[in-house]
């Protein structure tokens, strides 16, 4: 919140996020990153998608989905399917696995809406398990696990780099846009206290819709463009409760929930974390260190929820004090 | 002319008879007191009025429009603001963001919705905490921020629960005084629920008793002290109106 | 009729299992409030434990119970200590700020399992773990017999302690109205370390007696999380009874689903069931017996 007030009266894109962007942009023509780190980066984009998505509903609206997955996978059957049985370029799921997403959203929306804090999260992480399921065994509609496969336009990164990278722009930016409106006071009001919400005349159950479908759609967009990408998709992998449920909630919380930029520092957290690891610190650490990179991912999230309850966009003044402080006393000595 | 109209209005909480028939009538511009002891159904008949719960029986007339089964969103809109007696704060969000979220009822812009809040925090004399987080506010603060964000909505009748609930004498003073300008200054009609009868009893224009859900007595201040079931319901058959109010 | 009979068998004794991973879970829910989603890991760190005493040691399974079930008792209450309850009094903008911890100390459990010991698939050979008695047309699978009558054993030692000692009436106390036992002089803290502690025993306990019927992996965990609260909401949130009731059921719909349907969809029949009760039907089979 103590962000808001700043920006308040000022443009949609501020100057410092200008010069962040123009970084994203110039980054890769002044590194020459391999393509492995390339991957990484283009993954990235996609769990700031996912990330920001989730937070719009959770972090700002209070509705915290445990079933994110069965947007990003639905987002990438649409194309998936479309390719699969009409032999139609898996791109048009880009423009339609959003909408598709949107339309599962509402429907799973009128039954989990009902439900209220853990009902709800277990409500969102049932759905998805179901469609996991579901879409693993009708293999005359999906192949079940056999999954889809799909040769990739480009076998460069950089393309994709740069979608990745205008997608994820655009799922920040739609968030922060909203929060600004009438419509990001709502959400705010809903989270804080659905019932004085109603009492101020607010439409909960609108605002409610409103919300999942701005974070369906650039759940689904995200699973489409993954489809698109790795050019290979099956159930357990887009619908997966763990590697993609539950992982974008945490990149919401060690970035900062309820924070614009919060998920997607959350996603470049995440992911160098993880390949530091599995480079056993760039290959200054024994091997065996590159098989903690996932615990050691766990353990951060635990440190977070610990000591950094609004994430690190959110408790930025706290690390900061902590890190000053820290300085102050190496000059003392 | 009548603003507000409850028909036999009854709620059963299982086979608990939390509102039993009751009826009255406001007129537009009135202040009316609504009192009983604790549990005799106020909070209950608020909460009926503004469909946080569902009436088992009777009827709520706003205006002349039968209301009685409309959403509370909806009935909020219609021009009905309310306090709760447990205070709602949007408790991470500043005073002025609270407010906010509350004028964009009435108003699609933000600069418009800016403005409704900057007036009605004025007028709540809320000004030195606008930027401050509402859930740090003290609680005569929280009290105010309540009025406030229910004025923004831009209510022609609001429903005011225990806003001087735990204030200090000087609190009080303040309290009261914004009650009677939100009639005076903004011409607003009030319900008002109040365990302070010294607040009751001076802003009031008639005062509605209820004891167990059921009326007791309906009349002008000074006619439903003296009032011997009022005064039983409240305090036993020994004592009188007159010391509670002085105490 | 054969195959019915013997889908309802095998469905009650699997369902005696999941009802007392479900009371695990529907004690922590109902003095936490929160839902656990660690609970299947904790249950595969106590297969782990004991499978290393049988492979190492040579300890059978049964025997194995004795020691794991002590030892993840004594991890619950850490976890609880450490790191659940510091969070009680921290504001976060997600009141779920808990049921996130237990995400992250399910992937560390996984994570540090998956460390030691690889992904590998492991199981364990005895001379019972083939072993079938038959009672007319039915067949029994020995090993599922014993874990039945063990999970039964189990779960009338925790109906005696949870009625009869004070300690039970504590955290029944607590699981019922939270504010009222704390005025009456409960010390929430230490009933919450408690209930976690005997929740993550009761999930152990069943770990172990999955060993000699289930293979062993260390991403096995959610899936017994899942039933977990399943069982938890189908049974009504904080009833024992429920509890054993929503896990029977489980078992017995998964097994039909499974023999009637497809295999694949074992799984899935408990989620629709769950929906449905969350939905439409909320406060579970508590609601029936008013337990």
């Amino acid at each position: 919140m103590m962000a808001k007030k700043s920006t308040k009266d000022t443009a949609l894109v501020s100057k410092k996020e200008w010069m962040i962007i123009l970084g994203l942009v110039v980054l890769p023509f002044v590194f020459n990153f391999s393509t492995y780190v390339q991957g990484l980066l283009v993954i990235m984009m996609i769990w700031v998608m996912l990330g920001t998505s989730w937070n719009l509903l959770a972090g700002y609206t209070g509705l915290v989905s445990f079933g994110h997955a069965a947007y990003f996978g639905i987002g990438a059957y649409t194309g998936g399917l479309l390719f699969f049985h009409f032999h139609i370029s898996p791109w048009w799921g880009l423009l339609l696995g959003g909408p598709a997403a949107v339309i599962l959203g509402y429907l799973l929306g009128i039954m989990v809406f009902r439900l209220r804090g853990p009902y709800f999260a277990l409500g969102t992480l049932a759905s998805a398990e179901i469609l996991r399921i579901v879409f693993g065994e009708e293999e005359w509609l999906t192949n079940g696990h056999n999954g889809i496969l799909y040769i990739t336009t480009w076998t460069t990164k950089y393309p994709y780099y740069f979608i990745g990278l205008v997608l994820a722009l655009g799922s920040i930016f739609t968030v922060k846009a909203v929060m600004r409106a009438k419509a990001g006071y709502y959400f705010l009001s809903i989270r804080e206290d659905e019932d004085a919400a109603q009492a101020l005349g607010i439409d909960t159950m609108k605002y409610k819709n409103i919300s999942t479908v701005l974070s369906t759609f650039w759940a689904g967009t995200a699973g489409a463009f993954y489809m698109i990408y790795m050019g290979f998709i099956d159930p357990e992998v887009v619908f997966a409760l763990h590697n993609i449920s539950i992982i974008t909630i945490l990149v919401g919380i060690i970035g900062g929930v309820g924070t614009i930029w919060g998920p997607a520092l959350g996603a470049a957290v995440m992911v160098f974390v993880q390949e530091f690891f599995r480079s056993a610190f760039f290959g200054l650490a024994p091997s065996w260190v590159s098989r903690l990179h996932a615990l050691a991912f766990g353990l951060l999230v635990i440190f977070v929820i610990l000591y950094l309850a609004g994430g690190i966009v959110g408790d930025w003044d706290i690390i900061r004090k902590a890190l000053r402080f820290k300085r102050k006393t190496e000059i003392a000595e | 002319m009548s603003i507000l109209k409850v028909e036999n209005l009854v709620k059963n909480f299982g086979g608990l008879m939390a509102v039993d028939h009751i009826s009255f009538d406001i007129n537009e511009g009135e202040i009316f007191g609504l009192i009983g002891p604790n549990g005799s159904g106020k909070t209950t008949t608020f909460n009926l009025i503004n469909h946080y719960y569902p009436v088992s029986g009777g009827k709520i007339y706003f205006k002349g429009q039968d209301i009685t089964d409309k959403k509370t969103f909806e009935i909020a809109r219609l021009g009905i603001g309310r306090t709760f007696q447990v205070v709602k704060p949007l408790r991470r969000l500043t005073v002025e963001d609270n407010v906010m979220a509350a004028a964009f009822a009435r108003e699609q812009s933000f600069a418009g919705a800016r403005a409704v809040a900057k007036e009605m925090i004025s007028f709540c004399r809320l000004d030195k905490w606008s930027e401050a987080i509402a859930g740090g506010l003290p609680i005569a603060g929280r009290k105010r921020l309540e009025i406030a964000r229910a004025l923004a909505t831009r209510p022609s009748l609001l429903l005011l629960d225990e806003t001087a609930a735990g204030l200090n004498p000087s609190e009080l003073d303040e309290a009261i005084e914004i009650i009677i300008n939100i009639r005076g200054k903004l011409g607003i009609t009030i319900i008002i629920v109040e365990h302070i009868m010294k607040v009751i009893m001076s802003i009031s224009d008639r005062i509605h008793a209820i004891a167990h859900g059921a009326t007791i007595a309906e009349g002008k201040p000074e006619e439903v002290a003296k009032n011997p079931t009022v005064i039983e319901a409240y305090l036993g058959s020994d004592y009188n109106v007159e010391n509670y109010l002085n105490a | 009729m054969e195959l019915f009979l013997q889908t309802l068998v095998a469905g009650t004794l699997i369902g005696g299992l999941y009802a007392i991973i479900g009371i695990g879970m529907t004690l922590i829910m109902g003095v936490m409030g929160i839902i656990n989603l660690a609970h299947g890991q904790i249950l595969m760190v106590a297969m782990y434990i004991t499978w290393v005493l049988w492979q190492y040691l040579g300890i059978d399974p049964y025997i194995g119970i004795i020691v794991a079930v002590p030892v993840v008792f004594y991890l619950g209450e850490g976890i609880t200590k450490y790191l659940l309850h510091p969070l009680m009094e921290k504001d976060s903008i997600i009141p779920e700020n808990q049921v996130l911890m237990t995400v992250g100390i399910g992937m560390v459990l996984v994570e540090l399992v998956r460390s030691i010991f690889s992904s590998d698939y492991r199981s364990v050979q005895t001379s019972y773990t083939e072993s079938i008695w038959r009672i007319g047309h039915i067949s029994l699978s020995v090993p599922m017999v014993i874990a039945f009558v063990v999970a039964l054993l189990l779960t009338l030692g925790l109906f005696l302690l949870l009625i009869r000692t004070d300690l039970g009436r504590s955290i029944r106390a607590t699981a019922q109205d939270k504010d009222a036992a704390i005025l009456m002089g409960v010390s929430a803290e230490k009933i919450t370390i408690l209930t976690f502690g005997i929740g993550s025993a009761l999930t152990a306990a069943a770990g172990s007696l999955f060993l000699p019927i289930y293979y062993l992996y260390p991403d096995l965990g959610p899936i017994f999380t899942v039933k977990a609260f399943v069982i938890t909401i189908l049974g009504g949130l904080g009833s024992t009874v429920g509890a054993i009731a929503g896990g029977l059921v489980l078992g017995i719909a998964e097994t039909f689903g499974a023999t009637y349907i497809s295999m694949g969809y074992r799984d899935a029949v408990g989620l629709v069931i769950f929906l449905l009760v969350l939905i439409f039907f909320p406060g579970g089979l508590k609601r029936l017996t008013k337990i």
